[in-house]
């Protein structure tokens, strides 16, 4: 493992140390992707110069050493999150298609009229739009979550929308917009007991926490590599042996076959029945890499950082009285995205100012409307933080959302 | 990018504004105009008499950029031929896309000449646009 010396790990990322609008860069907006390391751009180059070949068809020497790499990543995948087996881990291009996968495959097969999917009000679109699609076609009742005053959902609120009819419970680990580590395992443990399949959206959570699908005891699980230091393009769908066996396949295509007739067509085994067409080998590649880098960092110690920096820029946020915070101010179960708004100041305007500073951070819906009709906000601003980040940035940042008021016409 | 040429004292002058920020009371024809990834919307209303914009105004919410652009559409068109509307809507959004420059072409966009700016920065360009699309939408309705 190596030491935790921020300025050390910034020089393994290059874009960081680039001036936008004649100021030094300040990233702020890992919650939609983060930056590659190094190890990671140059995994992916040595990958191309050396190993490219169609995975799984030829038997000659590149076509193994492009099987052997992306296998390699698939039980490095294993490992990381602690699935059983490696039948487990299906690639996919992203958790979207993850979770597209879910609702088509399993979804459209074992959800029937009446029965009822349990959502959380804070989902991400993708998980939320694929299951009105399935709840329309199927005739089943699509329930939200709804969150306490300090954004957070209680186990009252988990056993009251969860009942004998929930055959399926999707939520997300920790909410994109505000935050909130939700309390997974717990709410899987109630859904189980009433007989609900659950699947956990770990896209926010996989990059900054060390996670293990089975403490969670997830029936599925699904997360992003673009947002863990990998390439865009490259995801994760896991799953519970026993449930993928049963499912149908999701893409229809070579590689994901046994025998084919003119009729008729059986599939291959799993992991493959699930990825079908030549699959993104330098995605897993650069995949395989991020892991590396991270896990020679450490999970925890990466989200210990985040939340000293969540902390500090809370605190500093927190003193400003015309900026709202939509999420929780203490740093329990919480990760390092702020979601905030200033009076008077719509986020768009915000964040084009912000950015005239050289800081980089995300404004409008976060892909999760109904939270935001939800929270009575049209949009927010959100920053969010990873471990490349360092407290100076936040200075920089909290002066830079100082200046808003002052270029939109406001005293102060 | 300097931010002085974007938020000007005139387009915040018109972002806070209420005088076009109203219902109404007799509407010939509404439209609704919405940047779903960016949340600015707008409904437009307008007034009629023949082929004259006897009256318009808007309602919603929005960055400083969409609802000045609209506050200034308004002002501009009101009065005009449902034509002329269509002819400011085309100059402005040339305008946007920098097909037209001279600004003495440019004149009779009035205050909206200010918004030339906003080309420098296109992650807010839709904005500008905004009301202007929702104001031809509802006239070739």
């Amino acid at each position: 493992m190596r030491e935790f010396n921020v300025d050390e790990i910034r020089k393994d990322f290059p874009i960081l140390s680039q001036t936008v609008n004649e100021k030094s860069l300040v990233y702020l907006d890992n919650a939609a992707t983060t930056h590659k390391p190094i190890q990671v751009l140059e995994a992916v180059s040595e990958y191309h110069h050396l190993h490219n070949g169609n995975p799984h068809r030829g038997s000659h020497y590149l076509s193994i050493k492009a099987t052997e790499d992306y296998e390699n990543t698939r039980e490095k995948v294993r490992k990381f999150i602690n699935a059983a087996s490696e039948k487990e881990i299906i690639f996919t291009k992203n958790a979207t298609e993850s979770l597209n996968l879910l609702a088509y495959s399993y979804g459209m097969n074992f959800i029937n009229a009446g029965d009822e999917i349990v959502l959380c009000i804070s989902e991400h679109h993708s998980n939320l739009v694929p299951w009105q699609k399935v709840a329309k076609a199927k005739g089943a009742v699509l329930k939200f979550m709804y969150l306490s005053s300090d954004y957070r959902l209680t186990m009252e609120e988990v056993k009251a929308k969860i009942t004998n009819k929930t055959k399926l419970v999707s939520l997300a680990f920790m909410s994109n917009v505000l935050g909130t580590i939700y309390p997974a395992g717990e709410v899987a443990e109630y859904a189980h007991s009433k007989g609900a399949v659950v699947i956990i959206d770990g896209a926010q959570a996989v990059p900054h926490m060390k996670v293990d699908v089975r403490d969670i005891d997830a029936d599925f699980f699904v997360f992003s590599g673009h947002k863990m230091l990998a390439p865009m393009g490259i995801g994760v769908l896991y799953g519970k042996e026993n449930l993928l066996e049963k499912m149908p396949p999701f893409l229809m295509g070579g590689d994901m076959i046994e025998y084919v007739e003119e009729q008729d067509t059986t599939f291959a085994e799993l992991p493959y029945k699930f990825e079908a067409g030549t699959q993104n080998v330098e995605g897993a590649v650069g995949l395989s890499a991020a892991i590396d880098y991270l896990e020679d960092i450490g999970l925890n110690r990466i989200h210990e950082y985040e939340l000293q920096l969540t902390g500090y820029a809370l605190e500093k946020m927190l003193e400003i009285p015309y900026v709202k915070i939509y999420g929780p101010t203490d740093l329990e179960n919480r990760g390092g995205v702020i979601s905030f708004s200033i009076e008077g100041c719509h986020p768009h305007d915000t964040a084009s100012i912000v950015d005239t500073y050289g800081v980089a951070i995300r404004a409008g819906h976060h892909c999760a409307q109904p939270l935001m009709k939800y929270l009575g906000a049209p949009a927010t601003s959100r920053a969010s933080f990873y471990f490349y980040n360092k407290k100076e940035e936040i200075d920089i940042f909290i002066e830079s959302i100082k200046s808003v008021r002052k270029w939109l016409g406001y005293g102060s | 990018m300097d931010l002085s040429q974007i938020y000007t004292e005139l387009i915040m002058e018109h972002s806070q504004s209420t005088q076009n920020r109203r219902h109404l009371d007799h509407i010939d024809a509404s439209e609704r105009g919405h940047n779903p990834s960016c949340g600015d919307d707008i409904v437009l209303e307008l007034k009629f008499n023949g082929d004259i914009i006897e009256d318009a105004a808007f309602t919603g919410s929005g960055c400083a950029i969409s609802q000045a652009s609209t506050s200034m559409m308004i002002d501009l068109i009101t009065g005009k031929s449902k034509e002329e509307a269509l002819d400011l809507v085309e100059t402005f959004i040339s305008m946007i896309k920098r097909e037209v420059t001279d600004d003495e072409e440019l004149e009779k966009l009035e205050d909206a000449i200010v918004l030339k700016n906003i080309s420098n920065m296109p992650a807010r360009v839709k904005c500008a646009v905004l009301a202007w699309h929702t104001l031809k939408e509802v006239i070739n309705k």
